[in-house]
């Protein structure tokens, strides 16, 4: 590997229940934070009418790591990091952040839950009546911040994407990876400690990809920000993720470190789009 | 000339009270029934359309046969309305009564198809920050959609500049009133063309400036 990869373990991907505390964590001998994941999906299912789109997905994403989840079109990808994310809703199983039961969130209660999670999206999707200041700033007028406070609060997530700048411009006055880091920015305004990426290098050159990725990843390692992306990538997977699922017609169909699926993919799909990394 | 002028210049006036105040009335009533449309109709924002179908269509049915009415037939369907409103049913601000009611189904299509033109992932954006859906309504949707909600604002200005022409039925003066009563009806071709060139002046200011502003919105962006 051409960068540095954490310690791993091996990874364990069962359907888990976050309530039976026998679920091993692969990263709780380094951050004992980690007995609990940061985001679990217990028994998901989602049907479009007659359309199967999610089969009883489980899931388990330990604190502070990068998941990623990787399948071809139409695999149910969207759709999964969708309902994560609290944007959609299943038509049965549970979702929790942190422990924290939110499947069921209405009202305020779901307005706060969504606060505890950011999301990036392909196509950036600004506020085009903003700037870049506006941009980063509306998670934070919506969770009733004060001016002075957001002014500060920007400033420093503007910093942290490199954009600091660009504040007054138009947000989408700038190049595809510019409003990426935008977009980044304003998906962390209100300190949440899971960040959801849908695809979202597909749309930037392989260039913009690589900074995109490694910004993510070392905004994970400063803050202990657990992402979860999906993504067709198999490169994306490659550089930062620590640990990957294989989604395949709305099942998982294998999961564990990116070092082991890689090595040696268990599942018929894994093996085919690995193999399309290793062949061409 | 002189003459000219002192005869169209209270018409005038008449005829931008009627097209001002109606806008403003419609773009109140219309804008918020578009609101209520697009809310209705777009899941990711009420979270349940499937129940609120029956809501929507019967709106649908309403305004649709609101907007079926010819202007001229509405005008004296909605006398008593002007009545109970403005205690009158005859004039310039009686007028406005049955200009407001034609407009505002007009309007609230225009509001409804400007807000379902923005993009679904700008949706998603607002609501994964946590914003509560008033919040969405207003701090981004509308000033999303603002550029078309002019545009559409400036038609439906212009619709009713022409639908002005017909309050003289029920005495509302105005520009159209004295090209009728004055030059048609009284063989003054000379204030028929005038009265006319005003309306197409006025027609044509009120585009620029709904121009000029789309444009300064959108060069902001």
């Amino acid at each position: 590997m051409f960068h540095a990869q954490r310690p791993k373990e091996a990874a364990f991907y069962r359907p888990l229940n976050p309530l039976n505390s026998t679920a091993i964590q692969t990263r709780s001998a380094l951050n004992p934070e980690a007995a609990v994941a940061a985001i679990t999906l217990c028994s998901l299912n989602k049907r479009f009418g007659s359309h199967v789109i999610l089969r009883d997905v489980s899931l388990s994403v330990p604190s502070g790591t990068i998941f990623g989840i990787i399948g071809r079109s139409g695999a149910g990808k969207t759709t999964l990091i969708r309902i994560a994310s609290l944007l959609e809703k299943a038509d049965s199983g549970e979702l929790f952040y942190g422990g924290e039961a939110v499947s069921g969130a209405r009202g305020q209660a779901l307005l706060d839950a969504r606060r505890k999670a950011g999301f990036v999206f392909q196509n950036f999707n600004l506020f085009a009546s903003r700037t870049v200041f506006g941009n980063v700033a509306f998670p934070l007028e919506a969770a009733g911040w004060a001016k002075p406070r957001i002014e500060e609060r920007v400033g420093e997530l503007l910093e942290l994407v490199g954009l600091a700048d660009k504040t007054g411009r138009p947000a989408n006055r700038l190049s595809g990876g510019e409003r990426q880091r935008v977009a980044i920015a304003r998906a962390l305004a209100n300190h949440p400690k899971i960040l959801f990426c849908d695809e979202a290098t597909s749309a930037l050159d392989p260039e913009t990809t690589r900074s995109i990725l490694d910004l993510i990843q070392s905004l994970s390692r400063r803050f202990g920000l657990t992402v979860l992306m999906v993504t067709h990538q198999m490169e994306v997977v490659r550089r930062i993720c620590d640990d990957v699922a294989i989604l395949s017609a709305g099942s998982i169909v294998e999961s564990g470190s990116v070092a082991s699926v890689f090595a040696n993919p268990r599942s018929e799909m894994g093996r085919r789009i690995v193999g399309e990394v290793s062949h061409g | 000339m002189a003459e000219v002028i002192a005869l169209v210049a209270r018409p005038f006036w008449e005829t931008l009270l009627m097209v001002f105040s109606s806008t403003a009335i419609a773009g109140l009533i219309g804008g918020s029934l578009g609101l209520g449309l697009h809310y209705m109709a777009n899941d990711r924002l009420s979270g349940h359309a499937a129940q609120l179908a029956i809501v929507k269509k019967v709106a649908d049915r309403l305004i649709n046969t609101l907007r079926s009415f010819p202007f001229i037939i509405l005008m004296v369907l909605v006398l008593p309305l002007s009545r109970l409103i403005v205690g009158t049913s005859l004039g310039t601000v009686a007028a406005i009564v049955p200009l407001s009611v034609a407009a505002s189904p007009f309007v609230a299509r225009i509001v409804e198809a400007s807000l379902s033109e923005i993009d679904p992932g700008v949706l998603d954006a607002a609501i994964s920050s946590g914003a509560s859906k008033r919040r969405i309504l207003f701090a981004i949707l509308i000033p999303e959609a603002l550029p078309s909600l002019v545009s559409g604002l400036t038609l439906t200005m212009i619709t009713l500049v022409g639908y002005s022409a017909m309050a003289g039925v029920i005495g509302g003066g105005g520009l159209g009133d004295l090209a009728i009563r004055y030059g048609y009806q009284r063989f003054r071709t000379d204030i028929m063309i005038s009265a006319v060139l005003v309306i197409i002046a006025l027609v044509e200011g009120i585009q620029l400036c709904g121009n000029a502003i789309t444009r300064g919105i959108r060069a902001r962006r």
